[in-house]
C-alpha cells in the first residue's frame, strides 16, 4: 500500500474504475482516434439532452447584459464599438455551475454500470456537482479535495465547496497541498470499488456540449424576436482543464456556429501550483493558467488514459486577465445587472468586456457561463482573506499586478485590458511533448493526427518534427 | 480528560505521506512537510482529543487517525470588510448615470 506500489498500478485501478477500455482506440504510436471515442460512449448527443433534463441540468438562460454593453461602449476608443455581450447563468444549475452537465452524464453512467458510488478528486465546483448528481442519482459519493496549507489553512473558496458537497451527502476527504493527493484518491477507489467520475472523461466533456448548442439556439431565438435570428460572433470560455472548451466549441460546431471561440485564464504567473506556500498567495483556485497552460500543452496529463478535452483543436484565440479584474468584473456584474455570481466563472465577463470595445456594436459575444456565489465564494470574503495573507489589494493599473504579491482592481472600468497568449509556442510545446514520448519515427496518421492536435496544417507539424 | 463518547461525529487528521516519503519533483516547500488528511466521521469507540481514534465515515468507511474536533465546524463566512469593494460600483454608476 505505499506510494510507489500503488502509483504503479495508477492505469490497472483507474481501467476498473471507469469501465472503458481505452486501448480500442490506440494505434500503438502517437495517433489515438479522438472522434471514435467521442462517439463510442454508449450515448447519443440526444440521450446526453434527456438525461440532462430529467435531472433539471442545462436549459439555463441566456441574458443580455444591457448595462455592461452600455459601460464598454463609453469605454471604447471608437464610436460604433462595443458589441452586444450576452451571458449563459450556469449558476442555474442545481449545484451552480456547467459542472453539473459533466456530472450528470458521468453519474448516470456509473449507475447504469452498476456502481455503487462515485468519487472524484476536485477542489473545484466540479466535486459539488458529482456530489449534487449522486444525490439527485441515489449512488455513494467521495470527494478528495486539495484544501489546506501545511499550517491548516485554506482557501475560503475550497472550504464552501467543503461544506457544499457535504450538504449534499458526499463524504469530503480534505487534504494539504500536493499531487499526492492522487495516491489517497487510489487508495479510495481500491477500497470502495466506487467509479471514478473523472472530469476528463467523454461523457463528462460530452455533456458540455449540451452548453454550446443550447446558447447558439437560444441566440438565434432572442435575435428572430429582433427581426432576423443570427449566431454569435463569438464565444468566450473561462479555460482550466479544457473540458469547457472542449465541450462548448463541440457543441457550436454541431449547430454550424462559426462564431470564433475565444479561452480566457486569470494570469498566476510565477504562482506554483503545488507549492505549500504559494497556495495562499492566490485567489483563484481554478479559470487560470496554472490549469490553462499545463492542460493545453498536455492534455493527457490528467487522470484519464486519454482525456476527452482536448482544448487546442478548439481554441481560435487565448487571453488572459489579471485577478484584480475579474474581482472587479464580479462586482460590477452584482451592481449593475443585479446578478450576485462567483468570482472564478467571471474570468471570460471580463475578457468579454475588453473585447467587445474592439468589436462592432452590431456584434455580439457571448460569455458562457456563471457560476453559483455564497459564504467563502465570493469577492468579499476571497480579498479579505488575500489582505490577511499579506497580499495588497489597491485601485491602479492592472498591468501592474504581480501574481502573489498583490491585486490591482482598476482605478477606471476602461483600464481593464486582455493580454493576448501567442498559441503557435504552445502548439509546438504540445509537438514536443508528444515527440518526447515516442522512439521511432511518426507515421503519416500519427502527423495528420497532430494536426488535429493543434488545429493546423500538416506542414506546420512536419516543420516542427524537422527542427526538435 | 474528559473521553470523546462513541458515536460522536468527530474530526480525524492523519498523516498519508511522511515528508520524506513525498514524490519527487514536487516544490520543495512543499516536500519539506508531511501530507496530511482531515476526515469527519462517527467514533466507534469512546476516545479522547488529541489520541488515536477510529471512526465510519458517511459512505462506512474505517479510518484510523488522531482525533483532532468534536461536531467540526464549517469556518466559510464572508470575511472582513473590506473598503474598496464598495468604490467600484459607485464610481461604475457615475460613468453611466452620472448618479
Amino acid at each position: 500500500m505505499d506510494y510507489k506500489s500503488v502509483m504503479a498500478r495508477k492505469s490497472e485501478i483507474l481501467k476498473g474504475s471507469i469501465g472503458i477500455d481505452f486501448t480500442r482506440f490506440e494505434s500503438g504510436s502517437v495517433a489515438f482516434d479522438y472522434e471514435n471515442m467521442m462517439d463510442s460512449i454508449g450515448y447519443s448527443f440526444e440521450e446526453i439532452q434527456n438525461i440532462q433534463r430529467g435531472l433539471g441540468v442545462g436549459n439555463t438562460p441566456l441574458i443580455e447584459l444591457r448595462n455592461i454593453t452600455a459601460l464598454a461602449r463609453k469605454c471604447a476608443n471608437q464610436p460604433g464599438f462595443g458589441a452586444r455581450i450576452f451571458i449563459k447563468d450556469e449558476a442555474a444549475n442545481p449545484s451552480g455551475s456547467f459542472k453539473d452537465r459533466r456530472a450528470a452524464t458521468a453519474v448516470y453512467h456509473a449507475k447504469k454500470l452498476g456502481y455503487k458510488g462515485v468519487a472524484a478528486a476536485t477542489s473545484g465546483n466540479y466535486g459539488a456537482a458529482v456530489a449534487s448528481q449522486a444525490a439527485a442519482q441515489g449512488l455513494g459519493c467521495i470527494i478528495v479535495q486539495e484544501c489546506f496549507d501545511s499550517r491548516k489553512i485554506g482557501q475560503p473558496e475550497i472550504l464552501e465547496k467543503t461544506r457544499k458537497c457535504e450538504a449534499f451527502g458526499a463524504e469530503v476527504i480534505q487534504m494539504t497541498v500536493g499531487p499526492e493527493l492522487f495516491y489517497k484518491f487510489l487508495l479510495i477507489l481500491e477500497e470502495t470499488g466506487y467509479f471514478s467520475a473523472s472530469l476528463y472523461s467523454p461523457f463528462g466533456v460530452a455533456g458540455v456540449e449540451t452548453l454550446g448548442t443550447e446558447l447558439v439556439q437560444q441566440m438565434r431565438e432572442i435575435t428572430a424576436r429582433e427581426g432576423k435570428p443570427r449566431d454569435p460572433d463569438a464565444v468566450i470560455v473561462t479555460h482550466a482543464g479544457g473540458g469547457n472548451i472542449t465541450g462548448t466549441a463541440r457543441g457550436l460546431r454541431r449547430e454550424n456556429c462559426n462564431a470564433k471561440v475565444i479561452a480566457a485564464s486569470v494570469n498566476l504567473k510565477g504562482l506554483h501550483m503545488a507549492s505549500d506556500k504559494d497556495f495562499n498567495r492566490k485567489s483563484f483556485t481554478t479559470g487560470h493558467t496554472g490549469f490553462g497552460f499545463p492542460f493545453a500543452t498536455w492534455p493527457d496529463r490528467s487522470d484519464m488514459p486519454r482525456s476527452a478535452a482536448r482544448p487546442l483543436r478548439y481554441i481560435d484565440r487565448y487571453v488572459l486577465v489579471n485577478q484584480g479584474e475579474v474581482f472587479y468584473m464580479t462586482e460590477l456584474l452584482a451592481n449593475l445587472e443585479g446578478l450576485e455570481r462567483g468570482p472564478a466563472g467571471n474570468t471570460s465577463l471580463c475578457a468579454a468586456f475588453s473585447l467587445a470595445q474592439n468589436m462592432r456594436e452590431d456584434e455580439i459575444i457571448v460569455v458562457q457561463e456563471t457560476e453559483y456565489t455564497g459564504a467563502g465564494k465570493h469577492i468579499q470574503p476571497q480579498l479579505s482573506f488575500a489582505r490577511q495573507n499579506g497580499i495588497e489589494i489597491k485601485f491602479g493599473d492592472p498591468a501592474d499586478e504581480i501574481p502573489g504579491q498583490n491585486i490591482i482592481l482598476p482605478e477606471h472600468p476602461g483600464k481593464i485590458s486582455v493580454r493576448e497568449v501567442d498559441l503557435n509556442p504552445m502548439r509546438k510545446s504540445l509537438i514536443r511533448n508528444t515527440l518526447s514520448r515516442v522512439e521511432s519515427n511518426l507515421t503519416a496518421e500519427d502527423i495528420s493526427f497532430l494536426a488535429a492536435e493543434t488545429n493546423r496544417d500538416e506542414n506546420f507539424i512536419k516543420e516542427q518534427v524537422r527542427q526538435p | 480528560m474528559e473521553a470523546i463518547k462513541k458515536g460522536t461525529w468527530v474530526s480525524l487528521k492523519k498523516t498519508i505521506l511522511q515528508a520524506d516519503e513525498r514524490a519527487e519533483g514536487i516544490p520543495t516547500d512543499t516536500s519539506a512537510v508531511p501530507l496530511v488528511m482531515w476526515v469527519n466521521g462517527f467514533l466507534e469507540n469512546d476516545a479522547a482529543l488529541g489520541g488515536e481514534a477510529t471512526i465510519h465515515t458517511k459512505m462506512n468507511r474505517v479510518e484510523t487517525g488522531i482525533l483532532e474536533e468534536v461536531n467540526p465546524t464549517t469556518s466559510v463566512n464572508y470575511g472582513e470588510f473590506v473598503p474598496e469593494i464598495l468604490q467600484i460600483g459607485i464610481q461604475a454608476r457615475k460613468i453611466l448615470y452620472g448618479l
